[in-house]
């Protein structure tokens, strides 16, 4: 039994890394219709960030600053990058994968290609025990976030104005702009959400795996894009819902599977939703 | 005039849509944009919007538009309800008209007195609505802001006879305040709301004058629009 809680909370815990990946994603792809390949360049510049001022200034400075460090970035590809590539979608994948390797690259070339040892607060190393299982207290930190960032996400997407945008864009932008709606505004703030989420997940990557290497983020990246494709384009729930079924058969496959057998397990889930039920498990591409 | 289209043309996937249209709205009542299906009525409404990359001249209101962003030319007075409706089906009717507002004042007095059946629906989602229903949404959203023209774009289409009606009594009453450049197959509905008619055909304005000249000679429709008179 204590295997089971164990192995339940570790899987939750990856299913809170791939939410705050994926949701950024998916409502990216939706709105603005971008493969964003470079979403784990976001997650690494977050990440690095934390790990450059936890020494410098402690995590209450270090954290807040990485998350913002993902936000400025993801805001800056789209401005910089994105925005002249809207109707060029060719382009822009050749433009956010390079941009992902020269991320990696430039990663490697400033800090080096070995993980380095992660800042975490102390109670964060500390175990809990539940029923007969010690349960390390960072799964907790990474639900609870993932838990707070998808109500946060959700009154932002339901009780403003911009959330209404980004709905109604993720159905129908041209629409949206027929109304007199300036969406491109809308396309930099989901760039700016999805890079601050994606930082909030390369801070909480690093306390859960311990330490931060420069292709943690592209590494990740693939396994939220499957959470995407699952949950369904455009829906933050969608994407919560998914990343826990991802996370959980992940971490019970590995385990009572074959070594590996887990990632094969969830690309094989990815292949019968899609021929199941090819629009994802929400359906229709709303962020409800 | 309201607006003026002088030679607009617009290349699509290597398809010449539209190959120099010109014409003019006036400034009050319903000029009818017609033609038979696939000759560019739609395009020609979307090049107006800057929907799609076109060339040529379009003044709307005396200030050149082409080549503006979408958003900024709709602010600038122009309501566009699209062929198809548009609504947003994943919201409320509630959140498709708050969506629309545009001003501080939005008119939704007006609004409740056209379609008090979208106040009682007002939490409904848009996408279980009947296509009638749409439709009130989409002419809602334009009749929230003060606009100076509307586009409007087959309202009619795939309706029921007494909806058809329904939504031609609402655009005669719109019309009375602001013109309209209405794109409708309908001929019934044409005849009953349209000053002016403007007349499609291959990319290219074939005809233009008074709808009532247009409509009542059988030939002329029949040469024109593919059909007998209605």
């Amino acid at each position: 039994m204590s295997t089971v809680i164990l192995l339940t909370l570790t899987g939750l815990g990856l299913a809170a890394l791939y939410f705050l990946i994926a949701s950024g994603l998916s409502l990216v792809f939706g709105l603005a219709g971008v493969l964003n390949f470079a979403h784990g360049l976001f997650l690494s510049v977050g990440a690095y960030a934390t790990w450059w001022a936890a020494p410098r200034w402690g995590l209450a400075v270090a954290v807040p600053l990485g998350i913002a460090a993902g936000a400025a970035t993801g805001a800056l590809v789209e401005v910089v990058l994105i925005r002249p590539l809207y109707k060029r979608p060719t382009e822009q994948v050749l433009v956010t994968v390079g941009l992902s390797l020269a991320g990696v690259a430039l990663l490697q070339s400033v800090w080096g290609a070995d993980p380095r040892t992660y800042p975490r607060p102390a109670w964060a190393a500390q175990v809990t025990t539940i029923g007969s299982a010690q349960v390390p207290d960072d799964r907790f930190l990474l639900i609870g976030t993932a838990v707070a960032v998808l109500l946060a996400l959700l009154l932002f997407l339901h009780k403003t104005r911009y959330g209404l945008v980004i709905r109604a864009g993720v159905e129908n932008r041209d629409m949206v702009s027929a109304l007199g709606i300036d969406v491109r505004r809308a396309f930099t703030l989901v760039f700016a959400i999805g890079g601050a989420l994606a930082g909030t997940a390369g801070v909480l990557g690093g306390m859960y795996f311990g330490s931060v290497s420069p292709g943690q983020g592209a590494s990740l990246l693939i396994f939220a894009f499957i959470v995407v494709v699952i949950g369904g384009l455009g829906s933050v729930t969608g994407s919560a819902v998914a990343a826990v079924v991802v996370g959980l058969l992940q971490q019970f496959v590995n385990y009572y599977g074959a070594a590996g057998a887990g990632d094969v397990s969830v690309v094989a889930l990815l292949a019968l939703v899609l021929l199941l039920r090819p629009s994802g498990l929400a359906r229709t591409a709303v962020t409800a | 005039m309201i607006l003026e289209v002088r030679d607009l043309s617009v290349r699509l996937g290597g398809s010449h849509i539209l190959q120099g249209v010109t014409f003019d709205v006036p400034p009050a009542g319903v000029t009818a944009l017609l033609g038979r299906n696939g000759v560019g009525k739609t395009t020609t409404l979307r090049a107006i919007l800057g929907e799609v990359p076109a060339t040529g001249a379009v003044e709307f209101g005396g200030e050149p538009v082409l080549g503006r962003a979408t958003h900024k030319i709709v602010r600038s007075g122009l309501g566009y309800v699209p062929e198809d409706r548009c609504v947003f089906g994943g919201l409320t009717v509630a959140e498709n008209l708050r969506l629309a507002v545009r001003g501080a004042d939005p008119d939704y007095d007006t609004v409740h007195e056209l379609f008090p059946e979208l106040r009682a629906r007002a939490g409904q989602r848009a996408g279980t609505l009947s296509g009638g229903q749409q439709q009130m949404v989409a002419i809602a959203r334009v009749l929230l802001n003060r606009n100076r023209l509307l586009l409007v774009d087959e309202p009619t289409k795939g309706l029921a006879p007494a909806v058809v009606s329904a939504v031609a009594a609402v655009l005669g009453r719109v019309a009375e305040q602001v013109p309209i450049l209405l794109v409708e197959q309908n001929l019934a509905v044409v005849r009953r709301l349209a000053a002016g008619a403007v007349v499609l055909e291959a990319g290219r304005v074939a005809w233009t004058g008074a709808a009532s000249d247009l409509l009542g000679d059988a030939g002329r429709t029949r040469t024109l629009l593919g059909v007998g008179r209605s």
